[in-house]
């Protein structure tokens, strides 16, 4: 796999003279295309600093991170980085910058001095990529958080990026709109094959990803598949997250002394095992 | 006597213009003092207009409300005493934070119901001391504070005024897991010390789950069901068709029953699942 | 309450009027509020009325949305047709001691209401057929030979995008604060100015703090989306005079013309009886 974003030995402070305290500390990680990765952590874990590394919003205190082949200090390529790695933030209501929602998604090819007749196809084609297109001319007031959140995805779509990253997209929205936000994400993910870094406290969500990275005080916990990463219940609960209910249910039947697997995240994995062990 | 009952309760929003919409419809409910009832439905079912009417923000178009037995609309002059009776604390809380320090943010409540100031302190402290926040807290800024702690304090705001009925609307939205269970669990201790009614409004089943013993189902402005959680939960064909999500747990053993195992219908917790697969695990053996 | 507020409100349409050049309605509509006041007799300011009312007719606009508009002024008009009512020169026509009716005093009131209403139902007619980004565009591109004085032209157009963009959400969130600020019995309602004033501390500080964060949030998303200024930028929707554009502007001008006529020929004519 083509490696996309890559840190090496990143670490980071907020106050600028003391460099205490490390809000990252010793990042190394790779981005491969076309992943879909999710990145789970407690509030303060340093998983949004993380991201906002990725895409030169924060420029490392040590250590590079390249994107696509470019140094994020380059400040000649920043735009390009910005391009190649766009960002959907948690507050959809506060990264909407225009009254009309294709005069949205407009917003950041116009920026990058793209050709009117490219950008109104790159528009259309995005709102379609998101199911926005028959909202293209209304108020973005006038949508549900789930609705906002895609038009948000579509502004950073007609970017034509390689890779989205998403700072707790779900967090402000009902189970509906998490839902469609996250069919959104995989279908990009799976059909235009763009690299997708979600940041989330929703487990169910990550049990969907293809790797899970779980970060605490600044480092990098755990680097693995969802079902791996979801089998250390204690070692999770520890940092303050969760496990699905699942996980924890087979974990609990696994410690009690019965002949099951504890790594299960799905639900459909979970009756299967559990109908086998009852019908034993 | 119960401490809520709404009679006949109907709201329609901008009544008389294009844009009419009737949230709530002849909605009956009655809940019992002391109750801890988790509040589910979709966005747009009513919940917040429901939830509103209970304090007096909203007035009802037609029908009644009664907290603790009085009629909230017989005198509208009168109506400010039932917003100390009835805690609501909304969404996001930590918004509507505006004091210079958490103290004086804290005591604005309890500072509107004209209580004594040795009373207003002592409330402030005591509600601060429930959310889990020390005295060094007092003095500082909210604005200072990390995201939880400034739900915390607007929490304590409403918890300073010694509601009979507290009302939360998605108290954990937008929290990380441990956030959401330091919270939940505060609120449930405040629950179990004052023995008040708590309704909690959560998009979360599994916190319903594990802190509500009763569940008031809302769909499309009515109560569509109020019973226990064990029953509520036992309900999954009901609630997915409704569009509404049970927790993952429940959905696993509603897709045991369907494959035809005999397990419990009133699963809703992972220790409760846990306890019922070894159960039946060990009857088999024992066969 | 608050909620009701129109300026500013887009229907969206498919009407010849919603489908002109901003700039076209931008020039209009100033030519319009200007014959308005070049209009000094009844004929003149009539025509301006129909010329407005037609207007409306083509754009398919519901004709309650001109009162709806209207609205908000009429104590304004009410007001100034008042004063003007009374206070003006001329030979009363009723007296009651310093207070006189004149003939000229009733007609300067009515062409002085006639004047601020249609000018209010005109510049309401262009933001509700002219979309809020259309219009903020269609300005910045008239202000666009400013830019060589310096003027930050640009910067002051995307100012006002993001202020008709945030006005709904931040509505929504004042009357938020304000329910729940009720909800911790906070009492808006009585009390002197005074003790109102201080009342709104609750409401005023927690929206400027959210005003603030969402400032800060949206420069960020902003920055992730590669805005630098206008330097370089291009636009998706180009803005293209059509016929549409020459033929409304030549229909205004001949209006126009003939209230500078109806001013000069038909004075001999009654103004007002």
């Amino acid at each position: 796999m083509k490696k996309l974003i890559e840190t090496e030995h990143i670490s980071f402070s907020y106050e600028e003279e003391t460099g205490l305290p490390l809000v990252l500390e010793d990042v190394s990680l790779t981005i491969g295309e076309g992943e879909f990765v999710a990145v789970l952590g407690h509030n303060g874990s340093g998983k949004s600093t993380f991201a906002k590394h990725c895409n030169a919003v924060l420029l490392p205190r040590t250590g590079t991170v390249t994107v696509d082949g470019m140094n994020t200090k380059d400040e000649d390529k920043l735009f390009e980085i910005r391009q190649c790695a766009g960002m959907v933030f948690q507050n959809p209501d506060n990264q909407i910058v225009a009254t009309v929602v294709e005069e949205d998604v407009a917003f950041a090819p116009e920026n990058l001095g793209v050709e009117p007749a490219e950008i109104r196809r790159r528009v259309d084609e995005a709102l379609k990529a998101v199911g926005m297109y028959e909202y293209r001319e209304s108020a973005p007031h006038q949508l549900s958080g789930g609705q906002k959140q895609r038009v948000a995805i579509a502004g950073i779509i007609a970017m034509q990026p390689r890779c989205i990253l998403l700072d707790e997209p779900t967090a402000m929205l009902d189970p509906r709109g998490r839902r469609e936000v996250m069919k959104v994400l995989r279908q990009l993910n799976r059909e235009k094959g763009i690299t997708v870094v979600l940041i989330t406290h929703y487990m169910e969500e990550a049990a969907e990803c293809d790797r899970v990275i779980v970060m605490d005080d600044g480092r990098v916990l755990m680097d693995d598949t969802p079902r791996r990463v979801f089998s250390h219940v204690t070692e999770l609960r520890q940092v303050g997250l969760d496990v699905p209910q699942t996980t924890e249910l087979m974990t609990i039947l696994k410690e009690a002394g019965l002949p099951v697997q504890a790594d299960i995240i799905d639900e459909q994995e979970c009756v299967a095992a559990l109908e086998a062990l009852l019908t034993r | 006597m119960s401490i809520i009952k709404t009679e006949h309760l109907t709201h329609i929003y901008s009544q008389g213009t294009p844009y009419e919409r009737a949230a709530l419809r002849d909605f009956n409910i009655e809940i019992e003092e002391g109750e801890f009832a988790g509040i589910i439905g979709h966005t747009g079912s009513g919940k917040s207009t429901f939830i509103q009417h209970l304090n007096g923000l909203l007035p009802p178009t037609e029908g009644k409300v009664y907290i603790d037995g009085e009629d909230l609309w017989a005198d509208k002059k009168d109506l400010r005493r039932f917003r100390f009776k009835v805690g609501l604390v909304f969404q996001y809380p930590e918004y509507q934070l505006f004091g210079e320090t958490v103290a004086a943010d804290v005591a604005f409540g309890p500072t509107n119901m004209g209580l004594p100031p040795e009373e207003v302190e002592k409330r402030v402290r005591e509600s601060l001391r429930f959310v889990g926040l020390s005295e060094d807290m007092m003095e500082k800024s909210p604005f200072e504070l990390s995201g939880g702690q400034k739900r915390r304090v607007a929490i304590a705001g409403v918890l300073a005024m010694d509601p009979k009925v507290l009302i939360l609307d998605e108290p954990t939205a937008g929290l990380d897991p441990r956030g959401r269970d330091t919270i939940l669990g505060e609120i449930r201790e405040y629950h179990e010390e004052r023995k008040n009614t708590v309704l909690l409004v959560s998009h979360s089943m599994e916190d319903i789950a594990q802190y509500a013993k009763k569940v008031l189902v809302i769909a499309e402005g009515r109560p569509a069901m109020y019973d226990t959680v064990e029953s509520i939960f036992g309900r999954v064909e009901e609630l997915t068709a409704m569009g509404l999500a049970v927790p993952q747990i429940s959905r696993v053993f509603a897709g045991l029953r369907a494959a035809g195992c005999p397990v419990p219908e009133n699963i809703y917790t992972v220790e409760g699942a846990a306890a019922a697969i070894l159960t039946a695990v060990k009857g088999g053996a024992a066969r | 309450m608050i909620r009701d507020i129109t300026i500013g409100q887009y229907f969206p349409g498919q009407s010849a009027i919603h489908r002109m050049d901003p700039r076209t309605k931008i020039i209009l509509s100033i030519l319009y509020i200007v014959m308005l006041f070049v209009a000094d007799n009844m004929w003149g300011l009539l025509l301006g009325v129909l010329f407005g009312f037609a207007a409306y007719l083509i754009s398919r606009i519901p004709v309650s949305m001109i009162w709806k508009s209207m609205r908000p002024v009429v104590p304004i008009v009410i007001f100034t047709a008042v004063l003007n009512l009374f206070l003006s020169t001329g030979d009363p026509l009723w007296q009651w001691k310093f207070l006189k009716i004149t003939k000229e005093g009733i007609e300067t009131a009515v062409f002085m209401s006639v004047r601020i209403l249609c000018l209010i139902a005109g510049t309401s007619l262009l933001t509700y057929t002219t979309s809020p980004i259309a219009l903020t565009d269609g300005i910045e591109r008239l202000l666009s030979p400013l830019k060589k004085i310096k003027l930050p032209v640009h910067e002051l157009a995307m100012m006002m995008t993001i202020a008709l963009r945030f006005i709904p959400t931040l509505i929504e969130e004042t009357d938020k604060i304000m329910s729940a600020q009720k909800a911790r019995g906070a009492d808006l309602e009585s009390g002197g100015v005074m003790q109102r004033a201080k009342a709104l501390l609750p409401i005023l500080i927690p929206l400027f703090v959210s005003a603030f964060r969402r400032a800060d949030e949206l420069a960020l998303a902003m920055e992730c989306r590669c805005y630098h200024g206008g330097e370089g930028r291009t636009r998706m929707k180009q803005m293209h005079l059509s016929g549409r554009d020459v033929v409304s502007g030549v229909i205004t001008a001949a209006v126009f013309a003939g209230v500078i006529l109806l001013n000069k020929y038909v004075n001999f004519l009654p103004t007002i009886w």
